[in-house]
């Protein structure tokens, strides 16, 4: 069975939401708290949404720096699973995992409502069961969720059906070239259910625990 | 010493904050606004005699954690 890693800052949220989401789909989902420095005996890690560090100075700039990091960077350097959902996809472009930096909304609206998002690119962990080009509805929750990449190198994994908030080329989800780092700014564990109002976020989790089991401990 | 550091978005990043507050100042009237950018500053008292030193760690500082030098450009001021 596959073993995740749930980073738990001060201010993170969503780290209870992601467990249940991970082990409904039968995965075993630890909370590990920020200032760990190991991570061996887990085969991928998800940093969950929230406010770490009261997003001060900069959303995740502070969270980069957590002792986890280190380990965090390791496994991603070692190909294996990390996903960074909402402040967690802040946290990886402030460590530099992923290109480019989040910055607040467009329209200054914080935006918390469901999205369509379409999937571009399946050879991620995150996408790789889904059928390319499905647009899938997940719940957007953040206000510093436009993405920006001066270097134009980020590698968009899901896009905005519509341009809800000035994301450059719509990017939803951006990977690293390997596709073993995503981050994805709407939030797939809060769309894993159908009481939930979808369920189509559990295909992302199920790619990601599908990821987590194929590559050897 | 005290350190001042200027923060701010780097000219081709979008600061929707800084345009949002140049319209307001337009519709109050004042039309001669061009345009707004915002920033941050940072006042950081740091034990040290020697100035260049001092900016060189100060520098430091910025890359690694005060600014993000993907969209952000920084300017230190040590006060002698």
């Amino acid at each position: 069975m596959s073993r995740i890693a749930v980073v738990v800052f001060p201010g993170s949220n969503c780290e209870l939401d992601v467990q249940w989401a991970l082990r409904a789909i039968g995965a075993e989902a630890e909370m590990v708290w920020h200032r760990e420095t190991d991570l061996s005996g887990f085969d991928g890690v998800v940093l969950p949404g929230g406010f770490a560090h009261g997003d001060y100075l900069r959303t995740g700039a502070i969270a980069r720096f957590s002792p986890v990091m280190s380990a965090v960077t390791a496994m991603a350097e070692a190909g294996r699973p990390v996903v960074g959902i909402c402040n967690g996809f802040q946290i990886l472009c402030e460590a530099h995992l992923l290109p480019g930096a989040l910055i607040a909304n467009r329209d200054l609206r914080f935006i918390c409502r469901p999205v369509e998002v379409e999937i571009v690119d399946t050879a991620t962990v995150l996408t790789a069961s889904v059928e390319p080009g499905a647009v899938l509805t997940l719940p957007l929750n953040s206000y510093e969720g436009q993405h920006t990449d001066p270097s134009g190198t980020a590698r968009v994994v899901a896009r905005y059906v519509e341009d809800v908030n000035g994301s450059q080329d719509r990017a939803a989800a951006i990977a690293n070239e390997a596709g073993n780092v995503v981050g994805i700014m709407p939030h797939p564990e809060r769309s894993s259910e159908d009481v939930l109002g979808s369920s189509d976020g559990r295909l992302l989790l199920e790619s990601l625990v599908a990821a987590t089991e194929r590559i050897p401990a | 010493m005290k350190v001042t550091v200027h923060i701010e978005r780097r000219p081709e990043i979008a600061d929707p904050e800084g345009t949002t507050i140049s319209r307001s100042l337009v519709d109050l009237g004042y039309d001669e606004v061009v345009s707004v950018r915002t920033g941050r500053t940072l006042h950081l008292e740091v034990e040290g005699d020697d100035a260049d030193a001092v900016k060189e760690r100060v520098d430091e500082m910025c890359q690694r954690l005060l600014a993000n030098p993907v969209i952000e450009d920084y300017r230190i001021e040590v006060e002698a």
